[in-house]
């Protein structure tokens, strides 16, 4: 196809031609074009369907506001839904698909919707969908759902790379428009670290739009010439294709820069877009400003859109919309359009001013004080009816018909830490107002100083005053002569009596809508905005907004200002949530930990189980084992009747050091510490300030000023903090120093009757029960000299030790545990056997560690010392917390041996009601016991300690269990503690 | 003398992606130093003998062959080399006395050289710590792919050494590959 609307003059490239699809149909553009404007060349102003009505419509800006013009671009992975074709680089073999249609995007089957646009109204859902109550969730909702949302999701992984990265600058100056470029010279020429960014992939902002000079050369070739100096500057970085999407606390902004959506395929190992966290001293804000369009009858019409955008295309792209136009103005500007397009030599067909006084502007037809009252044309537009000033009404025969109707500056970014926005009569809208985010200033069209020669010295100056309170010493230049016309502009939003006149085109939000909203009570423009969904979705009203506030305005009796504007919140553009993600997706989500023995453990086949970031061995299945519970039987089994191995380096370990350690210990588990023999290990149990249970572990005096605390794997970063915490702020005045050594020891649990046996063979010194007992601890040697540690500790109720080597050793040590206990049949187990050996033991873990539960409940309130005070100890005593018949660790075991006994089950009475109100207690952890033959459980009873023997039924509603159980101890294995003082 | 051997979490990995090359160093041994009450002049009188001087916040002492950087009020990171070194926190310990705590912390860290003229581009994908505008000696604690790092600006003008969580060492090289790719 032809590019028959293609003029000349354009700053595209025409010796690069680009071929791309659109709808599965082959058309060429040039190079610089964007998607829109390559299409509008090609005679194409059809681009997509509206949200709710399904109305053709084509692009109604050249820029990041537009609300219409959303395609799909590429294909397979790769494909992206509801993206700008206004802002989409052509590439050649750039694949775009029209979206929201049912049948081909000119006979959209949905399109049916606009005939039943009565019942489509602001708020249908609410009212239209009220009965039968069960439609809802079956019928209507799946249906609006079907019919309802923009583009659609490949389902695909993405196959392309995001990256996240960090920029620190003395001044960020966002936009590089004419106030921008004029702040990156005096900036740059400074000396100062400077970062330019704009959404463009051409730098100039409005200068590559407009047809004036700055000097003597033309706007476009002075941002062009302007850049390459800026390119110059070391100190500068440009950042084209990169929008700033959002102001945060302390000088933070979020910026995405499109690496490569201008490329089909990124280049090998190069990211598509990265998601940057700029630091900036000082921020200046040039971000411009946004036309307004008018409401009036079917304003909706392929081939109309911004003056502005028009001027665009004409000037920037050389392409006319069409052959034959009309303006649609309440202002000056409005008229360059005219004006620019005429001089190309495109038939201007009148220039519809809503002013009494418009001026000329030139060899064309300029109808003062009249409006466009309606437009015709199926699938573009063809006709504009307008009412003239003496009441008759005319229709001019045009295919494009632009709109001006103000400009309001683009104030985003200095609203996104809650500053509001002032009016500003001038220019008829919102502009900054003083409570700008720290170190922001504003300049150029965003401030409301419409001009290019205001663009330029406030560039300059703001730059200047930035800089020179951040100690440097900028000399603004002289500035070169350029336009200066002042804004003239009379406020006009929407011709009277206008009904289906479209506010917001993405949302499908009309007048009608916006009044109807009133007429039902929605008075705050947030309600407004939520019931009508004006505002919302990819464009954020950017071109909506303000005429639905001067409605509101209108009907109130109220002035724009006074009803005010919604919250302006990040991001200023559609963000992809690829970028988002940045690196962390898939399996690198998020960082893995890897256990000492983690290669040893991939030989032996383990399978492994995520916890926390850790990955640690689940059980060592081996062949003929068919289910893991094989696996973890004979682990069990075989730790109880000889020895096995288990790595606990994910443990947490603090090194606690200090003449005041032990008395710091003191304070933070609930029982004492100060008294702790060295050589020795003590259990102990910390508590939170408001006498729950914290986390549980063990401290190993090592020597008099020197302990070694470990806490459970899930909590060896809480409990750290917590000890800093409470050396730092509770206690300052104590000698204690802290550091976590939990990846500095590799330390494994060797545990079973023959587990001495083993380690003797290993360890250098004496370990007989004699000279090493039941918690004991000892700095000791290995294989002949090396470093190690011993605790002759018990998780499994065997006699057991961990034993523990610099990291460096673990990998060496596990394989020769594995040799020196082959005589044994030393067997490695996992994160399952240990737990089912510690609830035959009766031990808490994190299910009974569960946040809501006390010492009491744990059946250690005895452990609270009263001799001393201890964190939590005192709020332990809360009457609420030590009723009689508070809950109370048990064991649990099925009288028929061959029920299940699930966690996470409740416990009921024998007989009676199942339900909440006679609820007596839960299941917290659950396992088969190989050693016993049947099922066991721990849980809390209500007053549990005196339960014992009781029969209960175990009830799980939702899964169907009812099983009757027998109250127990927690200690079904070796309840004496024989084994492990063996 | 024992027979055990030691190995690095990566054993050693080297790669060179365009001007970057990032390598294991695994032959790095550290302690931790942490001033006791009433300590803190002993410590630091101790560590200038020991390193030339005592460095501040974000700063280390380059030194051969112990070298330092700061961790915390009164607490220092103390580096050496491995093989002659591996006792260092017993070193330490003997030097100190009373005056500090001391900790081995060998095991518990990945160190990472990196090296290239594409630096400053590949950290600022990784981290957000200012590596343009450091100098020499200058050191912060960071994240990088979630993991709490420290980034030491090395004398070599395209050189930084990253100590990252040992058992993470593997995610953490991937992060640093994937960045070096990024800027190659």
């Amino acid at each position: 196809m032809t590019q028959i609307n293609r003029i000349t003059n354009g700053q595209t490239n025409p010796d690069q031609r680009l071929e791309f699809t659109f709808d599965g149909k082959t058309f060429y553009g040039q190079g610089g074009d964007t998607l829109a404007s390559a299409l509008l060349a090609n005679g194409q102003r059809l681009m997509g369907r509206s949200f709710k009505y399904h109305r053709p419509r084509g692009p109604l800006t050249a820029g990041s506001e537009e609300p219409n013009a959303l395609v799909e671009l590429r294909t397979g992975g790769r494909q992206e839904p509801n993206t700008r074709a206004t802002t989409a680089e052509l590439y050649d073999g750039l694949t775009a698909r029209s979206q929201n249609r049912l049948g081909s995007l000119k006979f959209d089957l949905l399109s049916i919707n606009d005939r039943l646009s009565n019942f489509l109204t602001a708020g249908f859902y609410y009212k239209t969908f009220m009965w039968p109550a069960a439609f809802w969730e079956k019928l209507y909702e799946p249906i609006i759902r079907h019919a309802a949302g923009l583009g659609s999701l490949s389902k695909i992984d993405d196959p392309d790379l995001y990256d996240k990265g960090f920029l620190h600058c003395d001044q960020l100056i966002i936009g590089a428009g004419p106030a921008g470029l004029s702040a990156a010279l005096v900036a740059g020429r400074s000396g100062a670290q400077v970062i330019l960014a704009d959404e463009d992939f051409r730098m100039g902002g409005r200068l590559n739009s407009e047809t004036f000079a700055i000097g003597d050369q033309s706007g476009a070739d002075w941002a062009t010439a302007t850049v390459a100096e800026l390119a110059t500057m070391p100190n500068v970085r440009l950042l084209p294709r990169t929008t700033v999407i959002g102001a945060f606390d302390h000088g933070i902004f979020s910026a995405v820069e499109r690496v490569s959506d201008h490329l089909a395929v990124p280049a090998t190992g190069k990211p598509r877009q990265i998601l940057w966290r700029i630091y900036a001293k000082s921020s200046l804000l040039c971000a411009g400003a946004t036309e307004r369009p008018i409401g009036f009858e079917n304003n909706d019409r392929p081939g109309i859109m911004l003056a502005s955008a028009m001027r665009t295309y004409g000037n920037r792209f050389g392409v006319a919309t069409d052959k034959r136009v009309a303006i649609f103005t309440n202002n000056d500007d409005g008229h360059r359009t005219a004006a620019d397009l005429h001089a190309k030599g495109v038939k201007i067909a009148a220039v519809v001013d809503t002013r009494p006084d418009a001026p000329r502007s030139g060899d064309y037809e300029v109808l003062a004080g009249a409006q466009v009252i309606d437009t015709k044309g199926r699938l573009g537009l063809t006709f504009a009816e307008v009412r003239q000033a003496d009441g008759s009404t005319r229709t001019l025969e045009v295919g494009a018909l632009g709109m001006s109707g103000g400009w309001n500056p683009n104030v985003h970014m200095t609203c996104h830490q809650r500053g509001r926005p002032v009016w500003n009569d001038t220019i008829a809208a919102f502009a900054p107002g003083k409570n700008l985010p720290v170190g922001m200033a504003v300049a150029g069209a965003a401030t409301g100083a419409f001009s290019t020669a205001a663009a330029l010295s406030t560039g300059a100056k703001a730059a200047a005053a930035q800089l020179r309170h951040l100690g440097f010493q900028p000399k603004p230049p002289r500035q070169p002569k350029t336009e200066d016309t002042p804004t003239n502009v009379t406020p006009f939003w929407y011709v009277q009596g206008c009904n289906r006149a479209w506010l917001d085109q993405q949302n499908d939000v009309t007048v009608k809508d916006v009044k109807l909203a009133h007429q039902e009570g929605f008075r705050s423009v947030e309600h407004l905005k939520r019931y009508t969904t004006l505002g919302m979705a990819t464009d954020q009203g950017k071109t909506s907004n303000m005429g639905g506030l001067a409605i509101m305005a209108e009907l109130a009796g109220k002035s724009i200002p006074d009803v005010g504007t919604t919250i302006f919140r990040p991001p200023y553009t559609p963000t992809s949530m690829g970028v988002l993600a940045g690196r962390s997706v898939g399996r690198d989500f998020h960082p893995t930990r890897l256990t000492p023995t983690h290669k040893w453990a991939e030989e032996q086949d383990a399978v492994f189980v995520e916890v926390g970031n850790w990955l640690r061995a689940q059980w060592f299945p081996k062949s003929g084992e068919t289910h893991w519970r094989e696996s973890v039987d004979r682990e069990v089994i075989a730790t109880r009747n000889s020895v096995g191995v288990c790595d606990v380096t994910t443990l947490g370990k603090v090194d606690v050091q200090g003449a005041d350690a032990a008395d710091f210990l003191n304070k933070i588990y609930c029982n004492g510490f100060a008294k702790l023999a060295v050589g020795k290990v003590r259990y102990g149990l910390m508590l939170r300030e408001d006498g729950i249970a914290m986390d549980d572990g063990t401290a190993a005096r090592m020597a008099e000023d020197h302990f070694v605390v470990t806490t459970t794997t899930a909590n060896a970063l809480p409990v750290y903090r917590h000890m800093e915490f409470v050396r730092q702020c509770l206690y300052p005045d104590m000698d204690v120093q802290l550091i976590s050594t939990t990846e500095a020891w590799a330390q494994y649990a060797v545990a079973g009757p023959n587990s001495r046996k083993l380690l003797e063979k290993i360890v250098d010194q004496d370990i007989s029960n004699d000279a090493f007992p039941f918690m004991a601890c000892a700095d000791i040697t290995v294989c002949g000299g090396l470093r190690a540690r011993l605790f002759r500790i018990s998780f499994s109720g065997e006699l057991a030790y961990e034993i523990a080597v610099p990291t460096a050793y673990g990998d060496a040590l596990i394989r020769r545990i594995m040799d020196a206990g082959a005589e044994f049949d030393v067997t490695p187990y996992g994160t399952e056997a240990l737990g089912v050996m510690r609830i035959e033991k009766g031990h808490a873990a994190g299910n009974e560690l569960n946040g809501t539960t006390t010492a009491q409940n744990l059946g250690m309130g005895r452990m609270v010392s009263k001799k001393k005070d201890s964190i939590g100890s005192t709020l332990s005593e809360r009457e609420g917390l030590n009723r009689p018949n508070d809950l109370r660790q048990i064991g649990i075991k099925p009288v028929n041996p061959a029920d299940p006994v699930p966690a996470g089950g409740h416990l009921m009475n024998a007989t009676g009601p199942v339900d909440a109100a006679h609820d007596q207690g839960y299941v917290t952890s659950a396992a088969y016991s190989p050693s016993l033959g049947h099922m066991i459980a721990l849980g809390f009873l209500k007053d549990g300690a005196n339960q014992i023997g009781e029969r209960m039924r175990l009830v799980s509603p939702l899964t169907g269990v009812e099983t009757e159980i027998e109250i127990a101890s927690a200690h079904f294995i070796d309840p004496e503690g024989d084994r492990l003082r063996a | 003398m024992h027979d055990l051997k030691p190995i690095s979490a990566l054993g050693g990995v080297s790669d060179t992606i365009g001007t970057m090359t990032i390598t294991e160093n695994s032959g790095v041994a550290l302690a931790s130093v942490a001033a006791r009450m009433g300590g803190e002049v002993a410590t630091k009188k101790a560590l200038k003998k020991l390193l030339g001087d005592v460095p501040g916040p974000g700063r280390s002492q380059q030194h051969d062959p112990e070298a330092g950087f700061w961790i915390g009020p009164d607490q220092w990171m103390i580096g050496a080399p491995m093989d002659t070194h591996e006792l260092l926190a017993d070193q330490l310990k003997t030097l100190l006395g009373d005056a500090a705590s001391v900790t081995e912390q060998s095991g518990a860290w990945v160190v990472f050289d990196v090296v290239g003229a594409a630096l400053p581009d590949m950290m600022e994908r990784l981290c957000a710590a200012p590596v343009r505008t450091m100098v020499a000696g200058d050191t912060q604690r960071t994240v990088i792919h979630h993991l709490s790092c420290f980034v030491i600006r090395q004398n070599g003008a395209d050189h930084v050494r990253i100590l990252g969580p040992r058992a993470s060492a593997g995610s953490l090289h991937h992060a640093l590959i994937g960045a070096a790719h990024s800027v190659a």
